[in-house]
């Protein structure tokens, strides 16, 4: 009996069937050589993150980074490097942005997946992840410009409202994640059978409770995974909140403070220019240390996430 | 319950099931407005741009240097600079993104090293562009001793744009589907003749979809090439990639952290210009994947 190969196995078998041609294994080894360089580029981050961030180390001691609440950089001679008010400052524009940009991109994602009409779905999705494409540098002016100028100090008063808030950069970076949650949330709640939601229709279910007590539950890990994600760009986008939220590092959690991020302190001194082994220049690395580690911790755990999720329903 | 002529049945809901339907069918609308709370602030951005920078707007403004009085500022050098980097961009990031893409999809063994690959781009898609910028500073720049050039602001955006250029070509690659490649190695084609006769034509409007998309986030990124060095004074025409430079969103940058509203104007008229590159290419991308797409 002839044994019959399909799908996966033909492909497997004509592709070990070799037909040599001169040349070929050198452009394979090309090949190879070009998906190396995306090796080479994590090695290079993590030695020159790693090798710069120990050099800082040998002026600044373990616990006064770790566990110093004053960061008083390029201010000599009376510098302190206590990472928390720049962390603080990273907690406080994600903790404001994500009060906006939660709800507004679960309801655009429930809107799309649930109550659009499939026509209305394919003008408004284009439209809505045409904000992702903005060059960041643009909602950094809109930020400082208007919002901070004509609309915050307008309505809660110019004596309340310093010039560098939080708040400014946290209502533009809401509008830079939208697209990201609505996204990745919207694509969560399309995977959920379908099913689920006639069951519930069947029981006679509203289609606003189809939408809150089946399809959003039942996409709950892709929900948090892109709120993961969402929160990874906030923390590591730069001009946003170095343009609008100030450069004073503030230990605090208030929309109306002037604070500075982990990014907005990294491009202070990026641009200032420092000189290589000095104080700055390695303290550089050890505050984007810290931030890669914030970010890759982040988007393993959103990795992780939807990997399980996928694995639920396929 | 017996149904008589008298009394007209209604499927009309009351009590509480009205109640609950009311209460879904204002849902629609309270959502739908959310929604639109997003496409509004894109569409009233846009509004604000045109308004305060249609009056800087004019050939002088394209063609005039940088300079510390706002009406004499223009984007001349910029305009030049983002050219020359875009350009050195493509050629370092685009080539090797699509090899690395063909190599996973089509050539890789399943084995730890491929697995290693595949993870490691998923990784360094998420990595913040000013990471991309510190290292570019340490080893181009510093280590290279490229300073802050042409070249050093290419290689530091190309590693940028390689991990998402290299996830958009393999998606495109998996669509083409096996039957392809089985009917040209079938008919004695060898592998590598399958993949360029076949898979890569096929998947050439997905990677070129995805391709474009990248060269615009570099066109706009700001952050990495600020930490090479490159927010600088540029008064003349680039001619090398080993000169200094400045690109467009640096220069919007520059006009908008100046004190007071002089050069809001000169902002305004740059981002005008940044956008219709941006958005011009966006389109591009989206029409290419609507016209051509074949899987």
């Amino acid at each position: 009996m002839a044994e019959t190969l399909e799908g996966q196995q033909l492909s497997e078998a004509l592709r070990k069937r070799r037909f040599r041609h001169p040349g070929e294994q050198l452009i394979v080894g090309l090949l190879v050589a070009c998906a190396t360089v995306s090796l080479l580029t994590t090695a290079a981050i993590v030695v020159a993150l790693f090798g710069e961030t120990v050099a800082f180390f040998r002026d600044v001691s373990l616990f006064e980074f770790f566990f110093g609440t004053k960061w008083q950089a390029l201010i000599p001679p009376n510098e302190q490097f206590g990472i928390w008010p720049l962390v603080a400052g990273t907690a406080n524009v994600v903790l404001w942005s994500m009060i906006f940009a939660l709800p507004l991109g679960l309801a655009a994602a429930i809107y799309l997946s649930e109550y659009a009409h499939p026509r209305t779905r394919k003008i408004l999705k284009p439209i809505l992840e045409a904000l992702a494409g903005v060059p960041t540098v643009v909602y950094a002016f809109f930020a400082l410009t208007f919002v901070t100028e004509d609309v915050l100090r307008p309505v809660l008063g110019d004596d309340r409202v310093p010039f560098f808030n939080s708040l400014s950069a946290s209502l533009m970076l809401a509008v830079m994640i939208l697209p990201t949650i609505a996204s990745v949330s919207e694509d969560a709640m399309a995977n959920v059978p379908r099913e689920l939601r006639e069951g519930a229709y069947g029981l006679g279910a509203t289609r606003l409770e189809v939408a809150f007590r089946v399809v959003v539950p039942a996409a709950l890990s892709g929900i948090i995974a892109a709120v993961l994600l969402g929160i990874s760009r906030v923390v590591g986008e730069t001009m946003i909140v170095a343009v609008a939220a100030g450069s004073t590092p503030n230990l605090t959690l208030d929309p109306l403070a002037t604070i500075q991020t982990m990014t907005g302190y990294m491009l202070q001194v990026g641009l200032g220019d420092a000189a290589r082994g000095t104080i700055n220049y390695t303290s550089l690395f050890a505050v984007g240390s810290t931030l890669f580690v914030f970010t890759f911790m982040l988007n393993v755990a959103a990795q992780l996430i939807v990997g399980r999720f996928r694995e639920a329903y396929e | 319950m017996a149904l008589t002529a008298s009394e007209p049945v209604s499927l009309k809901a009351t009590g509480a099931v009205a109640r609950r339907q009311a209460v879904s069918r204002a849902s629609r609308w309270v959502l739908l407005v959310a929604t639109l709370l997003g496409v509004s602030v894109l569409v009233f951005l846009a509004y604000d741009t045109v308004r305060n920078g249609w009056n800087v707007l004019s050939w002088d403004f394209l063609t005039s240097y940088p300079s510390r009085r706002a009406a004499f500022a223009g984007l001349r050098s910029s305009v030049l600079g983002t050219a020359w980097v875009m350009v050195f961009t493509i050629v370092i990031a685009i080539p090797m993104a699509v090899a690395t893409a063909v190599y996973i999809e089509e050539f890789a063994p399943k084995n730890w090293f491929t697995r290693l690959v595949r993870l490691n781009i998923a990784n360094l898609a998420g990595v913040p562009s000013i990471i991309y910028g510190i290292v570019g500073l340490a080893v181009f720049v510093r280590m290279l001793g490229l300073g802050p050039s042409i070249l050093a602001g290419a290689l530091t955006l190309a590693l940028m744009i390689l991990p998402m250029t290299v996830i958009a070509s393999s998606e495109a690659i998996r669509q083409v589907p096996p039957s392809i490649r089985d009917g040209s190695l079938a008919l004695g084609a060898t592998q590598w003749q399958t993949v360029w006769f076949h898979v890569l034509p096929g998947a050439m409007p997905g990677i070129m979809t995805g391709t474009i998309l990248s060269i615009a986030r570099a066109a706009g990124e700001t952050a990495a090439l600020i930490m090479i060095g490159a927010f600088a004074f540029i008064a003349f025409d680039n001619t090398s990639p080993f000169d200094d430079f400045t690109t467009v969103p640096i220069q919007i940058y520059n006009w908008t952290i100046r004190p007071g509203d002089a050069f809001r104007g000169n902002a305004s008229a740059g981002i005008m210009v940044l956008m219709v590159a941006i958005v011009g290419m966006n389109l591009i991308a989206v029409l290419i994947r609507e016209r051509f797409r074949r899987y």
